[in-house]
Parts: structure tokens; sequence; C-alpha cells
């Protein structure tokens, strides 16, 4: 089984990765201009002397967003083992899950009243 | 020997279901864009073959000779592997999808999953999370603001999506007991009665709107939607660099059917008359269906609306339904 | 008339021929100051200037500003005009842009075009010129050939730190800058708004606009009147018929003529028209901008429908060209009342379809109710007019307020929003749509027979057959061509309703066929001036919606 699963996984996985590859190798068969500089300047609606580059200091909004998908996902991670194993834990694994995740309520209530969530 | 046999098998299957995929990724192009102009009372392609039919060729051709443009203050490296990832984890994710049911070819059976994990549902979560790489780099290698907050907007969208579509999958899981999508397929083999949905009604609009978000669908296209921030983390990216992103992203909406299909709506038993390998393609063309019916009925929200939708109304909802489902379950 | 302004200026002004105030310029900013706070004329038309170079009368000084203010009831237009005298080289008129908001585009276009100094103006650079550029095109003696290659953009950081500063920002590090246009999906037209974001947020918002600058006004001083009616379809060219039937109808006024009724009433329901599909652009526009993409074909498809009506009636679809001096061009075809009725069905239907998209719909209330919110006070202190200004709760509408072409004895109500946000911006739209739909409707059943165009030659061409058969014929056309009309000295204002608000002209004749000076009020351009206020605390999608209400249109706002 493990031995089948291994290498299933690793031949979809290499073929998905070369045929993209190959796609892109198509390129060829297109023009090229990479020394045209006017043409290869990123965009920013057509305005040639932007200010500040994309490298510059990023709102912490969007960081703090993603913080909290490491705090929740991770959790909810733990609670697909135990989801599978519900019937078998019985009352006891519910309780536990229960208070789990009445704490995972709890910190979603925090996050709530810090307003990481308010964006405006 | 036995070894062998496996690997021919698997490679013969996954040559297939890439080509099938990558196929019905392209066609849905054609199907969304003529299904989009009956809504809107046009006619979409009509003029490459006989109702446009042959548009996708061309399409493909145009893809496949346009010029392959590099902003000269790109990270190189990345910005041409960003789009490889976008495919390359749609179709992985695709390895522990069972598409049909078993069948017999010359006597030898198939069972149309390339490896049957036994922690199928887990597997294609995380595999399809890893594609939210391919935004992230391609946004932060552009060096295009554009780029960098339409690849914020994904990440974000991606990240807090991707919380809910796992709380909303627990609630079945607890009743089916096995992350096997084999054996979800399996518990509902009871006939229509016993479809999943009717059990988690909940737990499948959550899974469904879910879906959406992470397939940039109407109403939560906002991530590269062009009247706001062009064309998000795609805007520098031409040719087959850009047809990556897109048949990542129509693999996904695939990706994303089959799951609901399997998952709430009795996946690939048969029902009625009907077979199971028939029925499942007609869930999945309903499911993809919905997705061209919502973008062609309504406009799309706001991240910050997006957001709250998704932190402050549908998580709740997936932790009480949690709850509910434990409390009856024992 | 008996106001404040006549009892405190007794002495100080006198009222010349064309009933312009004309004032020194040391009480200028005193008489605007009493009639604002006063004499309730809260609303600043347009500022502009006159050269007097080449004029053939002699005036006081060369140049000269014009002030166009109107009441709170809209009803009276009082026009101010002060002579600039030339001081240690320079021209120089107080400004007034803190008495009106929209006077401080006003006064840096006056400075663009003329070269006319304001002192104590916040911030006079050109606007619709290139920063680059060198002299002011709209003086006698800059010569019309000449051209000037401009090549680097204005980073517009010497107005967005001053912005910022306001705010409490003082090192801008942890923004990011960005341009929403000139060449991007969703700046409706040429239009460059440059944003300082903190996340999604708008923090600060400058615009920029000019991209489309053709010399509208220059080219003007070099044509015949007729001939300035295909330029005048450039303006506006979602609604060409209404910005020629605003133009035909100011000179109209400076010959004295009256149209014939039956042109009137084509004028008014090819105008309402006209209306209708400046309208339903805006609206398809607007709702395409947050993704309601179905809504753009539902109000196009009719759209369409009304440009194959008015193309088999004029012979374009854009830019129709179907006024004349004194007329219209050609009377209605047979068969038109069916055309029309198939029209008007099809536009009921389109935008029935829509409404019943978006109108019960949570998404789109979300996203359009508080947001780009103007009030009243604000809004006529900017500028605003038309369907923006009447979202936010005023109800202005020259067709009632200065009816013209028999719009008096129409039955129709004047739509009016009550917060002035991006939300009430569409509905009034849809409104007035409803609205011109009725007007055309009574006009159709009442129109009139008879001429289209006035029956003067010299002012009116004359029937094609007699060019072709007889001397008198030929001459008259000859002389109108070659000379165009000869429109009597004056100075002279007027304005109808067009489908962004008051579109109106000042022209400024010598007696010749060519005007001297011609000025158009465009309707969005005051509106454009407060965008940034519009846009500033909000998100990066609402700025796109912001714009998009607005409906700014780049062809009559850079001219």
């Amino acid at each position: 089984m493990s031995l089948e699963l291994i290498l299933a996984s690793s031949i979809i996985f290499v073929l998905a990765i070369t045929i993209p590859i190959l796609f892109v190798l198509s390129k060829k068969l297109g023009p090229n201009s990479q020394g045209n500089k006017q043409k290869n300047l990123s965009y920013e609606s057509g305005v040639t002397n932007p200010i500040g580059g994309s490298d510059s200091r990023f709102s912490v909004k969007f960081y703090l967003v993603a913080i909290l998908f490491v705090l929740f996902d991770v959790e909810i991670i733990f609670m697909f083992p135990w989801a599978v194993n519900v019937r078998e834990l019985g009352f006891f694994g519910l309780a536990e899950m229960f208070s789990f995740m009445i704490l995972l309520i709890a910190g979603l209530i925090y996050v709530y009243r810090i307003k990481a969530l308010k964006w405006q | 020997m036995n070894e062998i046999a496996i690997i021919i098998e698997t490679v013969i299957k996954a040559v297939v279901v890439l080509a099938v995929v990558a196929g019905m990724a392209a066609f849905a192009t054609f199907i969304e864009r003529k299904v989009l102009a009956y809504m809107q009372r046009r006619l979409g392609p009509m003029n490459v073959g006989p109702h446009g039919i042959l548009q996708l060729a061309a399409d493909g051709i145009k893809l496949f000779t346009k010029e392959d443009i590099i902003p000269q203050n790109a990270v190189k490296p990345i910005f041409k592997i960003a789009p490889v990832i976008a495919p390359a984890t749609a179709f992985t994710a695709m390895a522990a999808i069972p598409f049909f049911p078993e069948f017999t070819v010359f006597g030898y059976t198939v069972t149309p999953i390339i490896s049957d994990i036994n922690v199928g549902v887990l597997f294609i979560m995380g595999v399809a999370s890893v594609g939210m790489y391919a935004p992230l780099l391609a946004g932060m290698s552009s060096t295009n603001k554009w780029a960098l907050l339409g690849a914020a907007r994904t990440v974000i969208a991606l990240l807090s999506f991707e919380v809910v579509s796992g709380l909303a999958l627990l609630a079945p899981l607890m009743l089916i007991g096995s992350l096997s999508l084999i054996d979800i397929n399996d518990f509902q083999n009871g006939g229509f009665s016993s479809w999943l949905v009717w059990q988690q009604p909940l737990a499948f609009l959550l899974f469904a709107i879910a879906g959406f978000a992470e397939t940039n669908r109407t109403p939560f296209d906002l991530i590269e939607y062009e009247a706001e921030i062009v064309s998000g983390y795609a805007t520098d990216y031409s040719g087959m660099r850009w047809g990556l992103f897109f048949i990542g992203e129509y693999a996904n909406m695939i990706t994303v059917a089959f799951l609901v299909s399997i998952i709430f709506l009795g996946g690939y038993n048969p029902f009625w008359i009907i077979p199971g390998a028939i029925m499942i393609l007609i869930k999945i063309s309903a499911f993809i269906f919905l997705f061209l019916w919502v973008r062609a009925a309504w406009p799309h929200v706001r991240p910050d609306q997006m957001m709250w939708l998704c932190w402050k109304v549908l998580m709740p909802l997936a932790l009480v339904n949690i709850l509910i489902t434990g409390i009856v379950l024992i | 008339m008996d106001s404040h302004f006549e009892k405190k200026f007794k002495d100080l002004y006198k009222i010349d021929e064309n009933g312009i105030y004309i004032l020194e310029q040391t009480f200028l900013k005193a008489a605007i100051k009493c009639l604002k706070e006063e004499d309730n004329f809260h609303f600043l038309a347009d500022i502009t200037a006159i050269d007097y170079y080449k004029y053939n009368k002699p005036m006081p000084s060369r140049f000269a500003v014009v002030y166009l203010l109107r009441d709170t009831e809209f009803k009276n237009l009082i026009k101010l005009k002060v002579f600039v005298e030339e001081e240690d080289g320079d021209l120089h008129v107080e400004s007034i842009s803190d008495l009106f908001f929209s006077a401080n585009w006003a006064e840096r276009e006056v400075w663009d075009q003329y070269g006319i100094k304001f002192l104590n103006h916040p911030n006079l650079k050109r606007v619709l010129n290139h920063k680059e550029f060198d002299g002011h095109p709209l003086r006698k003696d800059y010569p019309i050939t000449k051209g000037q290659l401009c090549t680097k953009t204005d980073d517009l950081m010497d107005e967005m730190i001053p912005r910022l500063e306001q705010k409490g920002y003082k090192s801008h590090d942890d923004l990011m800058f960005l341009n929403l246009g000139p060449a991007h999906p969703a700046s409706h037209g040429t239009i460059r708004t440059f944003v300082a974001l903190d996340g999604e947020n708008i923090i600060s918002a400058v615009s920029e606009i000019g991209y489309l600058h053709r010399g509208f006004e220059k080219s003007c001083e070099n044509h015949t009147y007729n001939q300035i009616i295909p330029y005048t379809d450039r303006l506006n060219y979602c609604s060409a018929i209404l910005n020629n039937t605003a133009f035909a109808h100011t000179v109209e006024g400076m010959l004295n003529v009256t149209v014939p009724e039956r042109a009137q009433f084509i004028r008014v329901i090819i105008g309402e028209l006209s209306r209708i599909i400046d309208h339903l652009v805006c609206l398809a526009a607007g709702l395409v901008d947050m993704g309601a993409l179905t809504n753009y074909w539902y109000l196009y498809n009719p759209r369409e429908a009304v440009y194959d009506l008015l193309s088999k009636l004029t012979g374009a679809r854009l830019t129709n060209s179907y006024m004349r001096i004194g007329g219209v061009a050609h009377d209605f075809y047979d068969g038109f009342e069916n055309d029309l009725q198939d029209c008007i069905k099809s536009i009921e239907k389109g935008m029935g379809d829509a409404l019943s998209l978006v109108e019960h719909n949570r998404i789109f209330h979300d996203r359009t109710q508080n947001i780009g919110v103007i009030n009243a006070q604000d809004a006529i202190n900017k500028g605003f007019t038309g369907p923006n200004l009447r979202a936010s709760g005023v109800a202005y509408d020259l067709r009632k307020t200065n009816p013209y072409y028999f719009y008096e004895s129409f039955d129709f109500d004047i739509a009016v929003g009550s917060v002035g946000d991006v939300y009430d911006r569409l509905m009034v739209r849809f409104e007035e749509i409803r609205q011109s739909i009725r007007i055309i409707k009574q006009a159709m059943k009442v129109l009139p027979g008879g001429e289209i165009v006035v029956n003067d030659r010299a002012i009116s061409f004359p029937k094609k057959e007699d060019v072709y058969n007889n001397i008198e014929g030929l001459m008259n056309q000859f002389k109108l061509v070659y000379e165009g009309v000869k429109v009597p000295k004056g100075e002279f204002y007027r304005a109808i309703e067009a489908g962004n608000g008051e579109l109106g002209f000042f022209i400024v004749s010598d007696g010749s066929g060519t005007p001297y000076k011609l000025k158009v009020r465009p309707p969005c351009f005051p509106a454009m001036s407060a965008l940034p206020d519009l846009l500033e605390g909000g998100m990066v999608a609402d700025s796109v919606l912001s714009l998009g209400s607005l409906n700014i249109v780049a062809g009559e706002l850079d001219r």
C-alpha cells in the first residue's frame, strides 16, 4: 500500500510539473523582444515614473489574516483525526473536543474584539 | 514484476487524467463563454467553426505562440516558476479523486483513481493549498503594485476560506468516519435520500461558498477582477505563462466540482436507471453551471466584505455545525 | 434686480451692453463674497478669461476674467467681469477658491490657458496642458499650429505630500503609491487618479486630467459656427446630440432667433433619447465595474437600438452633428415613430431586466450604499450639476428651473436622491431614463408640423435644389460656408441640461462668422475636481465605483 502510494504520488507529481514546463517551452514559437526596455517595464497604468516600487513596506493587515490562518488551520488539522473517530471516542472525546473548540471560539472572539479583521 | 505493473498502470492513469482534465478545463472555458453569452442575450464565439466550437483551438494556438514577456525588474527565476505551480498542484490534487466507479476492460479491473489514499480529503486540501504559492510568488516577483495587491488579496482569500472549507468538511467526516473519498462515496450508496447534503445542508452550503472563493469565482472574483486591480497577480504575465494560471484555475474548478459531488451529492453511485459514471458527470456539470450562473447574475463583493463574511459569518456557523453534529451523533 | 450686492456696490460696477457686471479688480472678491453670503449665489458655474488682443473694439485692457454664478434657486445667473491690468509684467487676480471649491480647478484652467495668475490660490498649476508645456495656448498670439513635445509624466507628489500631511502622515514609508490610470481598465477614458494606499484603504488621492486635451476651444476660434458643430460631437461622445443642441442653442441666443416649433420638438425628442443613452452608458459601465457583467449587455442592447435609430436619422452613430444653427439637419423620416416606439420598448425592457438583477441584491447594496458620499451643500459648493447633484438631494434641473424648448409644458418629475452616494447616483439615472421616456411620449403626441430651420438666408442653408438651380441659392450657400453665420457682437452664456448636468457655452463674438472666443462649461469638470475627496477613506474597489458613478467623460473633461 505505502509503496504504491509513494509511487503513484511521485509519478503524478512529476507529470504535473513536466507538462506545464513543456507548455512554457512554447514561448520559442512566439516573438522575442527581451532587449526592448520600454516594452519590458513593469505596468503601472502607463505612468513611466511611478513613486515607490512594489518592494516597499506593505500593509500589516494582510499579514494579520495570514497569522490568523496559521492559528486556526493548525487547530483544524487536530480536529480531523478526532472527527474520523468520533464514534469510537464517545462522549469523553466529544467533551474534550468541545472544550478545545470553546478555546477556539474564545480566540475568535478575541480577534473580533481587537478588531484585527476590521479594515476600514 | 508487480511493481512494474503498478507503475505502468499509474502512468497510464495519470496521463489519461491529466489529458482529460486539461481538456475539460479548456472546454469549460468555451462552455463558460457560451453559457454567459446566452444569459446575456448575445452569441458568444461564433466565427471559428460551427457555433465557434473551434474557438478553443484558436485560443490555444494563440496562447502557445504569444510572446513571453518578462518585465525587466522582475525576480526572474521566481517569476518563471510561479505559473508552473498553479496547474501542477491542481493536477496533483486529482491523484486522490475517484472519478468514476470501477469498471472492467479486457478482464482487467480498473479503479479510476490514481491512488486510493486513505486520507484523500486531507491530501486534496493540502495540495490545493500549496497552489496558493502560485499567485503569491507571481505577485511578489512581478515588482508590479497591481500584482502585489492581487497576490495579497488572493492569499488572504484562499487562507480565510481554507479554514471555512476545512471546518465545513469536519461535520460530514464525523458521520462517515473515514477520510478516503471512496469510503465517502460508498457511504451514500443508499439512493437519493442517503446523499449527505440532506444530513448536512449547512456544511454543503459552507463548502460550496468556500469553493467559490477558492476558485476565484464571482462573487469572490475580486482577486483578479480587472476593473479594480487590472489582472491581479497575473498582470505582467503573457502567453502560455498566463495560460498556465488559467488552466490551474479551471482545473481547480473541476476539482471542487468533483469534491462537492462526491462528498455531498452522492458521488458516482448509480441513480434510478442512470449509471454512476453519467451521474457524476451530470453533477459536476450542474455545479460548474452554477458557477457560471452566479457569475452572470451577481456583482462581486469587496475584499473587506469577503473577510467579514468568512470570519464573522461562515466560520462561527461551521463551528456550530460541528457542535450540533457531535451532539446528535453521541 | 434688487439685491444686497447692488446696494452695497452701487457705484462700483457698471453693466455693459451684454448684461455683464463690470467690476474693479480691488472689489472683486468682496463683491463675490457679498453675492455668496448675502444674495445666496452659492453656485459658481464657471470662470473663464477673454483675451482682447485682436478684438475689433477697444477695451480697457487686454485680458478680462469672467465669473458666472447662480443663486440657490438656480433661476438667476449673474455674470461678473474684471479687466486685468498688467502689473510688473504679471497678470493677477485675487483667487476665490476659498469661497468656492469649484473655483480651484477653474482658476487653474484660466492660468493654464491664459496665463493669468490667481493670488492666494492653494495650488496654481496647469490642469489641461502638460506641465512641461511652454506658453498659454488660448492667448491670441499663440499660433494654433505650434506643436510642443512633452515627455515626462508628472509624479504628482507636489500635491500628494501636502494632502498627506493634512491627514497626519509625516512620512510616507508605510504607504503604497498607486496610479489608477491613465491606462487602466477602470479609468473611463484616460483619467489618472494617483492614490496613497494603506493596504486597500485610500488615504489620500490626487487626480490629473488632460490626457485627452486637444484644444477644442482654440480650434473653435478658427472655425465658423457651423464647422464647430462636429467638434461639439466629440465633447461628451455618449450624447453628442445634446452637445450640438447646447452649442446651437447658445448661438441662436446670440442671433436672437427662435427656432421653429417643430425643430424645437425634434431637439427635445432626440435630446431626451441622447440623455437616455448617456445614462445607459454610465449605468452599464458603473455596474460592470462592480462585476455585474450581465447588466452591461442588458443596458447596451437598447443603446444599440437607439444608435440604429440615430444613424438612420442623422447618418452617424456616435458623432451625429445633427443640429444646425437655427434648426436641425433633417426632418424625421417616414416610419420614425414606429422605430422610436421599438426603441423605447427595448429601453424599458433592458432597464427593467437590469434593475431586477440589482435592485434587491444585497451585494449591490453593500457595494454602493454610503460609498463616495457627498452632501447637498458640498455638492453645490463643488460645482456638481445634473444627476450627480440631484443624487445629493438638490432638485436642480435646468429643464425645470430655466425651461427652454417647451419643457415647462411637459409633465415630468425630477429624480432626487437623499444621501449622495454611489447608489443614489445610479438610481437617479435609472429614474431619469423613465422620466425622459415620459417626455418623449408626450412630445411625440404634440409634435407640430412646419419648418425645421429658421427661414433666414443669413443663418440657414438654402435648399439643395436652389443651390444647384439658381444663382441666389448658390451665392447664399457659398457665403454661409465661406464666411459662416454672422453673429452680432457680444458676450453670451447659455446652458442646457445635458446628460451629465449643466452644459453651457460662453461665446464672445466680434461680429464675424467665427467665434472670437468660446468656452464650454463641461459638467464633469467640477465633478472631477471633487473626486479625490470622494475617494479618500474608501477602498480601491470603491474608487472605481465612485469614478464610474460620476460619469466622467474624458472627451468633455479634457476638451
